[in-house]
């Protein structure tokens, strides 16, 4: 064997691992190598967030446009602030802007869907969003059934 | 009893021993820095190891993320899940089953290939003679070996991944039917950078100081007979599947593992 031809062989397999990992990186991770988009945050209170996650979309009108960023208790309140990460500048979505928990599908992820609201003025970094329905949590909702039908 | 006693005793040494020549030879052959003049012989050993690997892991890795796809989507279907086939596949082969099925076909193919030519070398006393030389053959062939596994071993594994991720295409989406665009970002939107495909080759590189190590102290430390050269290489696969498997339940426990 050649030395040449054992030399650009190998250049040929460094050249396909690297681009291998390449691939992988972008194309099944996803990682987006254009520069980090314009995102701001706002808050959301909630009282449960049972399921959700960090990362889990943020959607209006099921389309995605921002991601939980991070999920907090308020121990005052005993209620749940998650902080949503939206892509964009801020300016369009009114201050009473509503959230809910929803579940994609019947055993989907669940993802916090944003509805619009009628406020002349908007929501701008750091602003809280108060209009929000939780995530519905099964075994209270059968318990609350079973005790009403109890009642009856 | 006093006897047993011994012989755990002489079997504990003899590891220890082992263990010890194994570490010095590892540690000598990489101290030197391969240097400019000696890039000729890494070609030839990366030629020989990784080039010439491709094509058992390019058909294994075809077929695995076929059969892989395959069920996932048959299973999955029941619950009409089938989107979440893309992702599926492509977690557990970053995490587990591209490194570690590399790295076994790889010590089958690669490390009883290097464990039978430097046992051979020996046996035949080319290594003493190159002593004899005044050449270092930890440096002339043992460490090339090394750094060419360690080197081929985590680029194997992402062609290893990118064939199998292909092959489930093949399946889920151009056989079986299964939504392309949910099948890509399905897999993009969960799957993490550093936390599925980084970990997954660092567990590859773990991987191939492993297997590389191994075959060449079962070559470099034969018994020089046709028969020990047949017993060092069977050892070699045995001891590194072995090793693979065990490190890899170890790595998966201290990366993904919940102590919190």
């Amino acid at each position: 064997m050649q030395m040449r031809t054992i030399e650009i062989s190998v250049g040929a397999f460094v050249l396909a691992g690297a681009l291998a990992l390449v691939f992988l990186a972008v194309k099944v991770s996803g990682v987006d190598l254009t520069a980090s988009r314009d995102t701001y945050t706002v808050q959301a209170r909630f009282n449960d967030v049972a399921g959700l996650r960090e990362r889990a979309k943020v959607s209006l009108a099921g389309v995605t446009i921002g991601r939980v960023a991070r999920i907090e208790a308020d121990m005052n309140y005993g209620e749940a602030i998650a902080v949503l990460e939206l892509n964009g500048q801020p300016g369009n979505l009114p201050l009473d802007t509503g959230a809910r928990i929803v579940t994609e599908g019947l055993l989907g992820a669940r993802y916090v869907s944003l509805s619009l609201g009628i406020e002349e003025d908007y929501l701008t970094e750091g602003d809280m969003i108060t209009d929000t329905q939780g995530a519905l949590v099964l075994e209270s909702l059968i318990g609350d059934f079973v005790t009403k039908m109890g009642a009856n | 009893m006093i006897e047993y006693l011994r012989y755990l005793g002489a079997e504990a040494l003899d590891f220890l021993g082992n263990l010890g020549r194994a570490s010095l030879m590892w540690g000598r052959a990489l101290s030197g820095l391969p240097q400019w003049n000696d890039i000729g012989l890494l070609m030839r050993q990366i030629y020989n190891i990784g080039v010439l690997s491709l094509v058992i892991i390019i058909l294994s890795a075809f077929s695995i993320g076929a059969v892989i796809a395959l069920q996932f989507h048959t299973q999955l279907a029941k619950f009409g899940a089938e989107d979440a086939v893309g992702v599926g596949l492509a977690m557990v082969l970053l995490r587990e089953l591209g490194p570690v099925v590399t790295a076994l076909l790889f010590a089958g193919r690669a490390g009883s290939a290097i464990t039978a030519e430097i046992g051979l070398m020996k046996s035949t006393e080319q290594l003493s003679s190159m002593e004899m030389m005044g050449v270092d053959p930890l440096r002339r062939i043992v460490a090339p070996r090394l750094w060419a596994g360690m080197l081929c071993l985590p680029l194997l594994t992402a062609i290893f991944n990118v064939v199998a991720i292909y092959g489930g295409v093949v399946v889920a989406v151009e056989w079986l039917g299964a939504d392309p665009s949910s099948y890509w970002i399905g897999m993009q939107d969960v799957v993490e950078l550093w936390e599925d495909l980084g970990k997954g080759m660092v567990k590859s590189v773990f991987f191939a100081v492993l297997v590389t190590w191994i075959a060449v102290y079962q070559g470099y430390d034969t018994v020089p007979t046709a028969e020990g050269i047949g017993m060092s290489t069977t050892r070699t696969v045995v001891l590194s599947s072995v090793m693979v498997l065990a490190t890899d339940f170890l790595l998966t426990l201290s990366m993904y593992g919940d102590f919190g």
